[in-house]
């Protein structure tokens, strides 16, 4: 049984069409590489799955329970959260407020819901120390922090509220080799502990040395559903590039 | 100096300022700021450093106040609300029709006056959310749409002699302290805790700061900014209470560029102009700045005309030193 299964999913943008019927399946505990050319519709068919578009057909379900009609606050609180690539931080607010952003835990005052200021302070900092992330302190600005910091700190925000499904959208395009490891290591931990993870990714190394599963995104469809143990470099951009004399650029993606 | 050696010893400043901005949400700089002004004014003025004086210029500070609340909301939700004015002019009109030429009784006409300025605040933020218009245009014509209501509804004309208990809310003293100043205490502390305490506020920053991250944390963003131009609305109608009890009458020419002050005063207490950054707390400080700067003026009799200009260049100025501060603290 699948813990998260798209079927049929289409969408168009005005004239344009994006996705014509996407089927994707992702099994708890299971880490799936989502990889495709620009444009193939990657990040178009995650922004569905955690309902900042919504899909024109097709059903989404969790636990075999329909997401649809959930708006993205009610689907995070189900389980689905997202690493956007540009990682989606308030720069201006405290890492805390971050972290909670959205879900700020209240106390009553006198009847007036008050933030719980302490408390979210706290409990960012177990997580910032749980993921051993460095950061200067946790009530500066995000935006005074590097980029493998601020990574962190949308990392903490996802893991913060015990998610069934991680999807990370180039978690790490714009990182430093060993913070490059640092996140697959990451993605392995979540895996042991049955959280499953969508990775998208161009880094193709990344996605094979990381995943169970690669589907392949090209045009629009599931060009290809491949088993990451029994595939190769060629076959996955021989599936990215729809066929062809690939064998050059699998010899340069295979270099890294 | 190294940038280096500064983060790895913080000085006594920053310490504080790192302090200051976590609990109470103030700059420092506004506080001495003010208190400059205020010692500068009690050497220039002998007038100037009395209770009676400083009840004037909490009294002159009340309306003005309670609109750069509106504006903090609104600055660091990342929108603008330039109708500030005009609809403190509109609401006070409606007031003192209903008061005077309907003659109801008093709670319906103070729910009218803060009313008509929600109603005016919904327009907007409903063309500025379903319409997709700019906040600069919507309420750049709300300006002209609320002032000329304001005109019509009144036929340029000032409407004269309230009811006793409406005037009370702008000249009664109990205890001495005037009731405007009172009433716009109160909406201060009420509305620092909102801003800074719950959940409405924290989003209100947030929406302000990376509106996308809002969105893809659950937030109504549309509506959270529809709430926001109501509530505007709603406290530039209180304004418009205070301001024609104040003077006993609704008058359609009130609070022309008051926008620009309570803009200026939210600017100068720590808002940032382009959203994610503002505190009710250090907006008042802004506002009290602006109140010290006109009275020591008046008190010095400089003419009217060199307030204006003396409040646009505090203006630009106050903006000038945020962007400054900005640009040092983002340099690596």
């Amino acid at each position: 049984m699948s813990l998260l299964s798209l079927t049929g999913i289409k969408k168009s943008f005005g004239a344009v069409s994006v996705l014509h019927g996407v089927d994707l399946n992702v099994d708890a505990g299971e880490v799936v590489g989502l990889i495709g050319d620009n444009g193939a519709g990657k990040s178009t068919l995650m922004k569905i799955v955690t309902g900042i578009y919504q899909a024109d057909e097709g059903s989404i379900t969790l636990n075999d329970e329909s997401v649809l009609d959930l708006t993205p606050g009610a689907r995070r609180a189900r389980g689905i959260e997202m690493i956007y690539q540009d990682l989606a931080l308030a720069k201006q607010q405290d890492v805390a407020s971050n972290i909670f952003l959205g879900r700020e835990p209240v106390r009553n005052i006198l009847g007036v819901k008050i933030v719980d200021r302490g408390r979210m302070k706290q409990e960012a900092q177990v997580m910032i120390d749980r993921l051993g992330a460095k950061l200067p302190s946790i009530t500066r600005p995000v935006g005074s922090f590097s980029g493998g910091q601020q990574q962190s700190v949308a990392i903490a925000r996802a893991l913060t509220f015990d998610p069934k499904i991680v999807i990370m959208d180039e978690p790490t395009a714009a990182l430093a080799v060993r913070e490059v490891q640092s996140v697959l290591d990451l993605i392995r931990q979540l895996k042991s502990q049955g959280i499953s993870v969508i990775l998208i990714s161009h880094r193709l190394n990344d996605v094979l040395s990381v995943t169970d599963r690669i589907v392949v995104l090209r045009q629009g469809t599931a060009a290809a559903n491949l088993k990451t143990s029994d595939t190769s470099m060629s076959e996955i951009v021989s599936a990215i590039v729809g066929g062809g004399d690939v064998a050059e650029a699998a010899a340069h993606e295979a270099r890294g | 100096m190294t940038p280096t050696h500064a983060s790895s010893t913080p000085g006594l400043w920053s310490r504080l300022q790192e302090k200051s901005i976590e609990q109470l949400h103030i700059r420092l700089e506004s506080i001495v700021v003010l208190l400059g002004l205020i010692t500068l004014m009690a050497i220039l003025s002998p007038y100037f450093f009395s209770v009676s004086n400083f009840m004037n210029i909490l009294l002159a500070t009340s309306t003005i106040g309670v609109l750069a609340i509106a504006a903090t909301f609104v600055l660091s939700s990342g929108g603008l609300d330039l109708s500030l004015g005009s609809v403190l002019g509109l609401s006070g009109v409606v007031g003192a029709t209903f008061a005077v030429n309907l003659g109801m009784p008093t709670p319906v006409a103070v729910l009218a006056t803060i009313g008509a300025g929600a109603l005016a605040g919904l327009v907007n933020g409903f063309v500025i959310t379903r319409g997709f218009v700019p906040a600069f245009i919507v309420t750049l014509g709300m300006l002209g749409i609320a002032r000329g209501l304001a005109l019509v509804i009144s036929d340029g004309r000032v409407i004269y002699g309230l009811p006793e208990w409406m005037v009370f809310l702008g000249q009664g003293r109990p205890f001495g302290v005037p009731m405007p100043v009172i009433i716009f205490i109160v909406v201060a502390i009420i509305m620092h805790i909102v801003l800074a305490y719950t959940r409405y506020g924290r989003h209100t920053l947030s929406i302000g700061d990376n509106e996308n991250a809002a969105r893809t944390a659950g937030i109504n963003v549309e509506f959270h900014r529809l709430t926001l131009y109501t509530l505007s609305g709603g406290l530039a109608g209180l304004a418009g209470l205070l301001f024609a009890t104040r003077i006993n009458s609704g008058d359609p020419t009130a609070g022309i560029t008051y926008e620009l002050t309570a803009i200026t005063a939210a600017i100068i207490g720590g808002t940032n102009l382009f959203g994610g950054r503002g505190s009710i707390l250090g907006t008042m400080i802004g506002a009290l700045i602006m109140g010290v700067l006109q009275n020591g003026l008046n008190l010095l009799a400089v003419q009217s005309y060199y307030q204006q200009m003396a409040i646009g260049g505090v203006l630009v100025l106050a903006v000038f030193i945020d962007q400054y501060q900005q640009r040092q603290e983002t340099k690596v």
